[in-house]
């Protein structure tokens, strides 16, 4: 076969890899059922515009520690591609500065020389190269020490669970009548640190809200302690950084800063039972409290599962299913319906519910401010 | 002819002393053991230092000495035999070749059986703390490497009292009892984790 | 008997002395048929096996990737089930960190190494046969679970307690452990071999600042397989305790560590990814010089960086544990210490950039892919870099910035160079040039298509995309990214498809090469290509490290080498050994010949794993056996190999 002809096959096989392949996987594996793009809506988008377009990125920072280590990050980046351009320069001048000869026939002789020994190259790339590294390491150290202590005295204490694929969230205190527990959603006062203990109730997880701070692994048999500060009041998107197991994909959560005083309300409406439902609501609690109270516990009723998220005020956390869904009709009720086809291999098995009964705990669910 | 080089002088031929290749590769089996067991080491410290309930680490209290000290004194022993018929044969002393390889290779059997019954006698199992998990794999990687030294010193009786070696040529012996000596030596560092740091304060 | 009794002058003639040849050829051919296939000690063969063994995991190990590409080229998307991902992506790593990026390496330096150091073969050539077939058999292993549904899918490093039997019930991670045990055995005894060779084997003459950087950079390699592979076989078999004995190594439960684990493992791995680089590292500091024209500058720098690289990524392991809570003064110990650790690699950069800016560049293939890597080395290392700062790297780790950092490192450090190299050694193997037009356009589809796929990672790492997720929703600022990622690494892929097809068609009839079709300096290209089974017929004697140029480079007065006159040692298989530092002959060694015993060992060890693996201990128990009469069989003392007293053989 000629060398065209081998190219043009080369070529075709290009074009249609794409789309061969991409039917032939869907044929072989798809089993799943199709979920409409619109139902699963992930986020969300923010107050904040500089992450509006990615909630994840760290090249903006909106607390106090990522602030402190933003300058850094982007001086290493300005190093490294200052080198890439440099070297690549240098290459592309060494092979065009001499003209280049073309391809010899092989076996013909070219001569061999060694002219100027050229390790003046070495010594002084090498050498420029230490000095900008070790310049690297002390600013590296200069901003390690002022990300290990917190500005000021934390006055908020979180304990935070992970598990798969979801976070518990506790509020701790020397008054045992002011701790609650939510899930997936961690609300702090803006301006002020915050002390988390982080623990795991299961296989290594790792906390990380970029746009507050870096990555804390979550290690089963210890508890790791960070401190965090937002700057002001503001939606920030974390996610778990540490491969988990099959749902570690979608195990987001929200952290929200308020206003010191909006904060305080939040807390207090947190640590109240949810007002008595009634109607309709009130047989969803029932129905609740036998299919879903062997798992999830709501403040002041029967419901005191421990092995899913509190759901005591549900209706004010803006995502479900750890940052998955929106919280809002019709995500709730098919969330409920149908965890394994949201989030396949998700600890909540589907329960075994009429569509009557889906309508009555939904309802219940709705009057969980 | 430009191209001729002077004659080297004579040679000597096959696996001599130092010279055999296998000799060589035997140096580099000792450090990849010493490393596993360095790793093996590592880990009983690293688990060691971490908070523990009082008395499991090590489970029961230090482990006793009673067997495990004479039985040191027993692989040391068989040290002395192995490099005694080393010594033999570089003299040119098959019978002190093969008696030495024989005290060794029984010498080897008596530590085995021995730490057969230190085992029997421990309270615990594998499988009942992180201390018992640590205790048993790592005498147990010990006695492997014993029993693989006990086979080949037997092989190396064997050829010896076949008569295959001789004052020149006895790479094989030099090549096993180097093994062996490892083996000895590195007990020496198992024994003085598990037996002798608890007694020098490394308990809880 | 004495000492003297056991001598012999060996006698000296040159190359062309009539009926040498012929008569070495006898002495050395291997076995015709089946038989000598399988029983062969031949290093070019077991060589080449390497290679196309590892290439064919790489294939794969694309294949796997491609899959998974597919699923991550859209948000949202169903084309895997979050199980199969997290298989493929785990099966994809293992494959190509472990299956192909050693053994690769391995491949090439077992084919050259004996022609490089002017020897008749490696210094133990059944222990060179027995670690291609346990490589063969480990990968046997390992891709056996994965086709039964089984594959490991924790990550290729496999953390507890994900790992662990309480989260990982089926059999997907015992197989991953036992697998990783065995093929750590094929690798430890290869780097012996190599050790061992370097120390002894080489010509008479070739000290050790006379090596080519190949040899210091699988030498340094090996030795750090030496002292590294242990940590990650023993967290592997802690690991298999655990799960099937109850064991409480890693059991946060009961007194047990997860970061044990990750210790161990990392005190392994960060050192074997140094490891799979280095040799490649010294391929190109060999071949690019033959296209300058000139020596390497540097050499003795180069050589140094290389060690030193080393031993320094021995010192920088928990920098893959930086987010782990450990104490503050421990990690700015080892982030400076993995600033530090490109030090050594600037040298290389140096001496490369200075070899082709004082040289005369020769655009071959070769020359594109070897000059091309210092670019992609840099971009890796940079990142590298980047991460070695401990407050950034909790940014940037476990996104993709990290999977770009890690494919620039691999794909530009491991297998441009490994592409380069077979169009450079490709002659020498096989007596036929690889096409070189057709190389041209193997080197641009894999370099626009390696960087179109690679390069958009840097940025959706920045823009917080975490690694190993099965998908990803949208409205995160990532889609364009990835889809731009997807194409290229089908282009990248096609690019792969050329250079198979390059060697395939170039392997009937590519354009015949002779000796020394480059004209490069080192002893592979004195001999013929491919070179016969005894590599030279004389040995050579060696006075510089460009022995084949010394007649043009103006050198100081001083020896020259010589490779067409030296020792002839005929009596049956034989090499000369050589004195460690300056490689002064000390003994002439016997050499074995083919052996069924490696082959028959790999098998019985095999099946001890295999026992272990499904818990059936009297199959087990019996292929212990078997493996200990194999070893018997292996060593029992030969007169032909000059290991008893008799004196016929001398």
């Amino acid at each position: 076969m000629d060398r065209t002809a081998l190219l043009d096959v080369a070529e075709e096989r290009k074009h249609t890899s794409w789309a061969l392949g991409a039917r032939a996987v869907h044929l072989l594996f798809s089993k799943q059922k199709c979920i409409s793009t619109a139902s699963v809506l992930a986020p969300v988008t923010w107050a904040l515009p500089a992450h509006a377009q990615a909630p994840l990125n760290y090249l903006t920072s909106h607390g106090t520690k990522a602030d402190r280590v933003l300058a850094l990050t982007w001086g290493v980046m300005f190093v490294s591609v200052a080198v890439v351009l440099v070297i690549a320069f240098l290459l592309v001048w060494s092979i065009w500065w001499r003209p280049g000869l073309s391809a010899p026939a092989p076996g013909s002789k070219l001569a061999v020389e060694r002219p100027q020994s050229g390790l003046n190259w070495i010594w002084i790339g090498v050498g420029i190269s230490s000095t900008v590294l070790l310049a690297s390491i002390v600013w590296t150290v200069i901003v390690l020490a002022q990300t290990t202590n917190p500005p000021s005295r934390p006055g908020v204490t979180i304990e935070i669970t992970a598990r798969q694929w979801w976070w518990q969230v506790r509020y701790l205190s020397d008054d045992s009548s002011r701790i609650f527990a939510t899930a997936n959603e961690i609300h702090i006062p803006a301006g002020q640190p915050v002390l988390l203990h982080l623990i795991s109730g299961d296989v290594i997880h790792s906390f990380w809200v970029p746009a507050l701070s870096g990555k804390t692994d979550v290690i089963p048999g210890q508890t790791n302690e960070i401190w965090l500060q937002a700057n002001g009041p503001g939606i920030y998107r974390g996610q778990c950084a540490e491969y988990c197991g099959l749902e570690h994909a979608r195990m987001a959560f929200l952290v929200v800063a308020q206003t010191p005083a909006d904060f305080q309300h939040w807390r207090q409406n947190q640590l109240q039972s949810p007002s008595q439902p009634a109607g309709i609501a009130e047989l969803g609690m029932a129905d609740f409290n036998t299919h879903c109270g062997g798992c999830h516990a709501v403040r002041g009723t029967d419901a005191n599962g421990v092995l899913g998220p509190d759901l005591s005020h549900l209706m004010q956390r803006h995502t479900l299913a750890a940052g998955v869904l929106t919280n809002d009709n019709p995500n709730l009720l098919n969330w409920i319906r149908d965890p394994q086809g949201i989030k396949p291999g998700a600890m909540m098995q589907a329960p075994e519910l009429s569509s009557a009964e889906l309508a009555r705990i939904d309802a219940y669910l709705k009057t969980l401010r | 002819m430009s191209d001729r080089i002077a004659i080297q002088g004579k040679l000597p031929v096959g696996a001599i002393d130092t010279r055999a290749s296998g000799w060589w590769a035997m140096i580099f089996v000792v450090f990849t053991e010493a490393a596993l067991f360095a790793y093996l080491l590592f880990s009983y410290f690293y688990l060691a230092v971490q908070p523990h309930m009082p008395g499991t680490f090590p489970e029961s209290g230090p482990p006793s000495l009673a067997l495990a000290l004479p039985n040191t004194v027993i692989l040391l022993a068989s040290s002395v035999a192995v490099g005694w018929a080393q010594l033999g044969i570089q003299r040119g002393s098959q019978a002190r070749l093969v008696l030495g390889l024989a005290v060794g290779t029984l010498l080897g059997i008596v530590f085995l059986v021995v730490q057969y019954f230190e085992w029997a006698a421990k309270p615990f199992n594998i499988d009942t703390s992180t201390y018992a998990s640590l205790y048993f794999t790592i005498t147990g990687f010990h006695m492997a490497h014993v029993v693989i030294g006990v086979l080949m010193l037997a092989a190396l009786l064997l050829w010896s009292a076949l008569g295959y070696f001789n004052r020149v040529r006895y790479a094989h012996i030099h090549i096993g009892a180097l093994y062996w000596h490892f083996v000895d030596a590195v007990w020496l560092a198992v024994f003085f984790t598990f037996y002798l740091t608890p007694l020098l304060g490394m308990a809880s | 008997m004495t000492i003297a009794d056991y001598e012999r002058a060996p006698s000296v003639a040159t190359r062309d002395e009539a009926g040498l040849a012929d008569e070495l050829q006898e002495i050395w051919k291997a076995e015709p048929g089946i038989g000598g296939w399988l029983s062969t000690v031949d290093h070019k063969q077991i060589g080449i096996r390497y290679i196309v063994t590892a290439f064919a995991f790489l294939i794969a190990g694309g294949v796997e990737a491609l899959i998974f590409r597919l699923q991550l080229a859209r948000p949202n998307e169903h084309l895997l089930t979050p199980e199969q991902y997290n298989q493929l992506f785990t099966v994809h790593g293992m494959t190509m960190i472990f299956l192909y990026a050693g053994p690769v390496l391995s491949g090439f330096s077992n084919y050259l190494w004996p022609l490089l150091l002017g020897a008749r073969d490696m210094a133990l050539p059944r222990l060179n046969a027995l670690s291609y077939w346990l490589y063969l058999c480990a990968g046997v292993f390992l891709y056996v679970a994965f086709a039964m549904g089984f594959g490991p899918n924790d990550g290729w490093f496999n953390y507890v307690p994900y790992a662990a039997r309480a989260y990982n019930g089926g059999p997907n991670i015992d197989f991953y452990s036992l697998g990783m045990i065995l093929l750590g055995i094929s690798t430890t005894v290869g780097s012996i071999n190599f050790v061992v060779t370097f120390l002894r084997m080489r010509a008479p003459g070739m000290s050790i600042n006379r090596v080519p950087i190949l040899i210091w950079g699988t030498l340094t390699a090996s030795a750090a397989n030496i002292f590294a592979i242990p940590a990650a076989s023993l967290a592997f078999f802690l690991l298999w305790m655990d799960r099937n004995f109850a064991t409480h190594f890693f059991d946060t439960q009961s007194g047990g560590q997860a970061l044990l684990w990750q210790h161990l493992f990392w005190m392994f791995g960060h050192p074997w990814v140094y490891a799979i680089v280095l040799p490649a590292m010294g391929m190109v500091s060999d071949g690019l010089p033959v296209f300058c024209r000139r020596p390497l500058v540097g050499y003795t720098a180069v050589a140094l960086a290389t060690v030193a690289t080393m031993v320094l990524g021995f010192g920088v392991w928990v920098h893959h544990m930086f987010a782990t809570g450990l104490p503050s003064i421990s990690l700015s110990f080892f982030s400076a210490a993995s600033i530090i650790i490109a030090v050594p690699s600037a040298v290389g950069v140096f001496a490369w950039l200075a070899t082709i800016a004082t040289g005369k560049p020769v655009f071959t293939a070769p020359f594109l892919f070897f000059a091309s890597f210092i670019v992609l080395f840099t971009i890796g290392g940079v990142s590298g870099y980047m991460t070695g700062s401990l407050p950034v790297d909790l940014q940037l780790t476990d996104t993709y910035f990290v999977v770009a950092h890690i494919h620039y490192v691999l794909i530009g450090i491991n297998v441009f160079p490994v592409v380069g190299a077979v169009y450079f050694w490709f002659p020498k193997f096989t007596g036929r040039m690889l096409d070189e037009k057709l190389g041209r356009w193997n080197f641009w589809t894999m370099f626009v298509g390696f960087n179109l796929g690679f390069f958009p990672m840097h940025i959706s790492g920045l823009l917080g995309m975490p690694r190993r997720v099965y998908t990803y929703a949208e409205g995160m600022g990532w889609d364009w990214l990835n889809m731009i990622t997807t194409i290229g690494s089908f282009v990248f892929a096609v690019g792969v498809l050329l250079f198979i097809v390059n060697v395939v068609v170039s392997y009937r009839r590519g354009r015949i090469a002779g000796d020394n079709p480059w004209d490069a300096p080192t002893l592979e290209w004195a001999t013929s290509s491919p070179p016969p089974p005894y590599n030279f017929v004389v040995i050579p004697t060696v006075a510089s490290r460009h022995p084949l140029w010394e007649d043009r480079l103006e050198e100081p007065e001083g020896e020259k080498s010589h490779v067409g006159a030296g020792l002839v040692l005929d009596h049956g298989r034989e090499a000369i050994g050589t004195t460690a530092l300056d490689a002064q002959p000390d003994i002439i060694l016997k050499m074995p010949g083919d052996s069924y015993a490696p082959l028959l060992l790999a098998l019985s060890a095999t099946a001890i794993f295999v026992g272990l693996l499904t818990h059936l201990w009297w199959l087990a128990g019996m292929a212990a056996v078997c493996t200990g009469a194999a070893v018997l069989v292996w060593l029992w003392p030969e007169t032909a190999l000059g290991e008893t007293a008799e004196t016929a053989d001398v």
